[in-house]
C-alpha cells in the first residue's frame, strides 16, 4: 500500500529524514517511535504533503501513485489521513460544517455525489459511537475551547468519517490522560479492518498497550535504526532511547 | 475621556506560499450601451440649477440646494485624518448628472427600456415583479435617477410610502422639509455639504404609526455611465412604534478611472419604532493593481429620536477602492438601542476607513458594536469608533468588539477606537484582536481533502459570522459568496 524508499527531507535547509525505507501492507498497523527531534513528526507531515517541507531524495508511492506528486487534498482524496498532533481551531466554524465540506470534497475527488444533509447526518449519527463524541461537541466551533482529549476524539471522529485507507497518527497519545487515551484508541481499533492500515508516531510505549501494532520501528537522527515485532517497544520502554543511541554509535564506530 | 490606537501590521519576514495573486473576476463590471442625458463636467450654480430643473423641483430645493453648495466651497476635503492614501479628487472634471434617456416615471414596468431591464436582471435584481425575490421590493437607481420601484401600489396600502427622493421631494415636501438634513446637517462634512448641493437620487421611505413592513426594502444602486459620480440621498421615516428592514446594494462597471460616489443616507426612528439597515456594498474595487475603482465617500446616521427605539446597521462591504463610511446612532430617546455589525474585506489595493460613532445623549441607551475587518494582498483596513456618552446619559452601556483577520503578509489591520464618557454611571467595554489566517489552518483544510480557495472561504465565513447572521435571510447566502469571490487569489 505504502512503500518508502530512501526518503531525505528537510526544512530551511536542514536535513532532518536522512533515509527512510518502509513499507506498509493493508490491514497492518506500524509503529514509529524514537526520541524528541528523531524526525517522527516530519515522517508525518511529508506524507501528509505539507509544504514547509522539502523533499531531497527518494520515493513514496501509494496504491501505485506517487505520492509525492500529489497535492495535500489530492493525497486525502486518495485515502490518507492524519490525526495531528495539535488539531487547529477555526472559530465560527462549525465541526459540523467542516467535516461534512471535507467529505463532500473527497467524495467529489473520487466521483461520488456529494451527500446530502440527511445522508450526512445519517453516517455521522452512525460514527459517533465509535468515539464517544457527541453532537454538542460537533455543533460547536472547530476545536475552539476544546480540551486536549476532545480535541484528540474529534481528529479520531473525522476518521472514521473520511474512511482512510492509511491513518497517520501523530503522537495522538500526547497530553492525554489514560481514559482518554482509552476511548481514542477503542476508536482506532474498531476502524481497523483488512483493507486499512494505520502508521502511530509516538514517543511513548503506552499507546501501543492499547493499539497493538504488528511492526515497531525505532527511529533516530533521520533513519530507521531498527525494526521488530511489538516486543521491540517494550524494550524500548524498559532500557530507554539511550541504548539506541549506544548501539548506533557502536554501530557506527565498528 | 479615553483614547487609543491600535496599529497591527503583519510581520513581513514569515516564510510564506501566500501571496499569488489572481485577479478574482468582477462580476459586474459591464458597461450599458444606453444613450444618455448629461451634464456637462464640472461644478458650479448652473449645474445646481440644471440638476433641480431635470428633476422638476420646487423653488426651496434649488434655494436650498445652492446654500449647501455655498457651504461646500468654503470647506476642505477631509485628507489629514482618515487613513488612506489618494491622489486629490478634481471636482471639476466629474459629470453630475446622467439619466439614461427613457420616460420619468413610467406608468408601469412595461415601459422601462428593455436595455435597463436587462441591466438589473444581469445584476439579479428583477424588475418585473412576478419574478420578484419575495418579500423584497425594489428601487432601482442607474446613476442620477431611479428608474422603477416595484410594490409601491401594494405598500401604499398600508400607508407605506416607498419611492424616490426626487418623487418624495415633489410629492411629500412636508415630510422632506421636516426630516431632510435633520441628521446630517448640510454643513456636518465635506462629503455631505456636497452631497447635499448636487445628490440626484436615491430612496425614500415612510412607515406609518404601528405598522409593520410586510416585506424587505431595497434599493440597487448601479454606476453605468462614464466620468460620472453618484451622489445618492436615502431618507427613511419610522413613525411610532413602526418597523422596517432595508437593504441597499451597489455595483459599477470596471473602469480604469476613479468614480466618486458620495452619499447620504438619514434614518429617523421615532418612539419604539425599530430601523434595520443593511449593505451589500459591492462597487468595483479597481483592478490587482489598484487602477480604477469607486471611490465612496459616504456619510450614514441615524437618530433614535423617540424612547425605546432601535436602530441596528448591518453591513458587508467588499467593494471600492476607496471605503470611508461610519454608520452611526445617535441615542437620544431613554431606553434606546444602537448596533452596528460590519464586515469589511479589502484585497489588493483597497483602502477601507470604516466604523461607527455611537452617541449616547439619552438614559439607558444601549449600543453594541462588532466590526469584522479582513485584509488580503497589499490593502489597508481601519476600524475607526467613536463611543460617546453624554452627562445626562445615565445607565448607558457599550459593548464594541473589533476582529480583524489578515490573510497573508503584506496587508494591514488598523483599529481606532476612541471613547469619551461624561457619566460615570456608563459601562463601556472594548475587546479587540488580530490573527492571521495561518498555514497551519489551511493545511489542516488540505489535509482534510478540502481545497485553498473553499479553506479560506470556511476560516472568512466562520471569522464573519457574527454579522453575517444579521443580514436578512434572502442576503445572507449572497453575502457569503460574496465574501468568498471577494477573496479569491488571495492565498495561493
Amino acid at each position: 500500500m505504502l512503500s518508502i524508499k530512501n526518503l531525505e527531507a528537510g526544512i530551511e535547509g536542514k536535513q532532518i529524514l536522512k533515509g527512510i525505507n518502509l513499507e506498509i501492507k493493508p490491514g497492518e498497523v506500524h509503529a514509529i517511535m524514537g526520541p524528541n527531534g528523531s524526525g517522527k513528526s516530519t515522517l508525518s507531515s511529508v506524507l501528509a504533503g505539507r509544504e514547509d517541507f522539502e523533499v531531497t531524495g527518494g520515493e513514496v508511492s501509494f496504491l501505485g501513485k506517487n505520492l509525492l506528486e500529489l497535492s495535500p487534498e489530492e493525497r486525502a482524496g486518495e485515502g490518507i489521513f492524519l490525526a495531528f498532533q495539535y488539531p487547529v481551531e477555526i472559530p465560527g466554524l462549525t465541526t459540523t460544517n467542516f467535516i461534512k465540506t471535507a467529505v463532500n470534497q473527497i467524495r467529489k475527488y473520487r466521483g461520488l455525489e456529494a451527500y446530502d444533509s440527511v445522508q450526512f447526518l445519517k453516517l455521522m449519527r452512525e460514527k459517533m459511537g465509535l468515539v464517544e463524541i457527541n453532537q454538542s461537541l460537533l455543533s460547536r466551533s472547530l476545536n475552539e475551547g476544546f480540551s486536549g482529549g476532545e480535541k484528540k476524539r474529534n481528529e479520531i471522529f473525522q476518521m472514521a468519517m473520511l474512511e482512510p485507507k492509511l491513518a497517520i497518527l501523530d503522537e495522538t497519545d500526547s497530553g492525554l490522560d489514560i481514559d482518554a487515551i482509552r476511548i481514542v484508541s477503542n476508536g482506532v481499533n474498531k476502524l481497523r479492518s483488512s483493507d486499512n492500515a494505520v502508521l502511530l508516531v509516538t514517543h511513548y510505549q503506552r499507546l501501543l498497550d492499547y493499539i497493538v501494532p504488528d511492526y515497531v520501528h525505532v527511529l533516530y537522527d533521520g533513519r530507521i535504526v531498527k525494526s521488530g515485532p511489538k516486543e521491540l517497544a517494550l524494550e524500548l520502554e524498559e532500557k530507554g532511547y539511550d541504548f539506541i543511541k549506544n548501539e548506533v554509535m557502536a554501530s557506527n564506530e565498528a | 475621556m479615553k483614547s487609543e490606537t491600535v496599529t497591527t501590521t503583519s510581520e513581513t519576514e514569515e516564510l510564506d506560499p501566500i501571496q499569488e495573486h489572481v485577479q478574482s473576476e468582477y462580476k459586474y463590471g459591464f458597461v450599458t450601451e444606453i444613450e444618455a442625458d448629461e451634464a456637462p463636467l464640472g461644478l458650479n450654480e448652473d449645474i445646481i440649477r440644471f440638476i433641480s430643473a431635470k428633476k422638476n423641483e420646487p423653488e426651496w430645493m434649488v434655494e436650498w440646494r445652492l446654500k449647501a453648495f455655498a457651504q461646500w466651497q468654503k470647506m476642505k476635503e477631509p485628507h489629514h485624518w482618515p487613513n488612506l492614501d489618494y491622489e486629490p479628487i478634481d471636482y471639476q472634471s466629474i459629470k453630475y448628472y446622467s439619466a439614461p434617456k427613457q420616460k420619468i416615471n413610467p406608468k408601469s414596468l412595461d415601459e422601462i427600456d428593455p436595455e435597463l431591464k436587462r441591466t438589473f436582471d444581469k445584476l439579479g435584481i428583477s424588475l418585473s415583479e412576478q419574478k420578484r425575490l419575495t418579500g423584497v421590493a425594489v428601487d432601482a437607481v442607474i446613476d442620477s435617477v431611479s428608474i422603477a420601484t416595484t410594490f409601491k401600489e401594494q405598500l401604499a396600502e398600508q400607508g407605506i410610502i416607498f419611492c424616490s427622493i426626487s418623487e418624495a421631494i415633489r410629492e411629500h415636501p412636508e415630510l422632506i422639509k421636516k426630516y431632510m438634513s435633520s441628521v446630517v446637517p448640510v454643513s456636518d462634512n465635506f462629503f455631505a455639504a456636497l452631497n447635499s448641493a448636487v445628490f440626484t437620487d436615491g430612496s425614500f421611505v415612510y412607515v406609518p404609526k404601528g405598522v409593520r413592513c410586510p416585506m424587505e426594502l431595497s434599493t440597487y444602486f448601479r454606476i453605468n455611465a462614464e466620468n460620472t459620480g453618484q451622489f445618492e440621498r436615502t431618507l427613511i421615516i419610522a413613525d411610532e412604534g413602526s418597523y422596517v428592514s432595508y437593504l441597499e446594494g451597489c455595483t459599477a462597471p470596471m473602469r480604469d478611472e476613479n468614480q466618486l460616489h458620495a452619499a447620504v443616507v438619514e434614518l429617523i426612528a421615532l418612539e419604539n419604532a425599530e430601523i434595520k439597515y443593511s449593505t451589500v456594498q459591492n462597487w468595483f474595487p479597481g483592478d490587482k493593481n489598484g487602477v480604477g475603482g469607486i471611490y465612496n465617500f459616504v456619510t450614514k446616521r441615524g437618530i433614535c429620536l423617540g424612547n425605546n427605539a432601535k436602530i441596528s446597521w448591518a453591513q458587508v462591504e467588499t467593494g471600492s477602492a476607496i471605503t470611508w463610511k461610519y454608520p452611526s446612532v445617535i441615542l437620544k430617546g431613554d431606553n434606546s438601542i444602537g448596533e452596528f455589525y460590519s464586515v469589511a474585506v479589502t484585497n489588493h489595493h483597497q483602502q477601507a476607513d470604516t466604523g461607527t460613532k455611537m452617541m449616547h445623549l439619552g438614559k439607558n441607551t444601549k449600543s453594541r458594536i462588532v466590526s469584522k475587518g479582513i485584509s488580503a494582498g497589499v490593502s489597508n483596513n481601519s476600524y475607526r469608533g467613536l463611543v460617546h456618552v453624554g452627562k445626562n446619559a445615565s445607565g448607558a452601556r457599550n459593548f464594541s468588539q473589533c476582529d480583524s483577520l489578515l490573510l497573508g503578509d503584506k496587508c494591514g489591520a488598523h483599529t481606532f477606537p476612541y471613547i469619551e464618557v461624561k457619566n460615570n454611571t456608563a459601562i463601556v467595554e472594548h475587546e479587540a484582536t488580530t490573527s492571521k489566517i495561518g498555514e497551519d489552518q489551511i493545511f489542516y483544510c488540505n489535509q482534510r481533502g478540502i481545497d485553498t480557495e473553499t479553506a479560506v472561504a470556511l476560516i472568512v465565513n466562520g471569522f464573519a459570522k457574527e454579522v453575517m447572521s444579521q443580514m436578512p435571510m434572502e442576503f445572507a447566502v449572497e453575502a457569503q459568496k460574496l465574501l468568498a469571490i471577494s477573496l479569491e487569489g488571495s492565498v495561493g
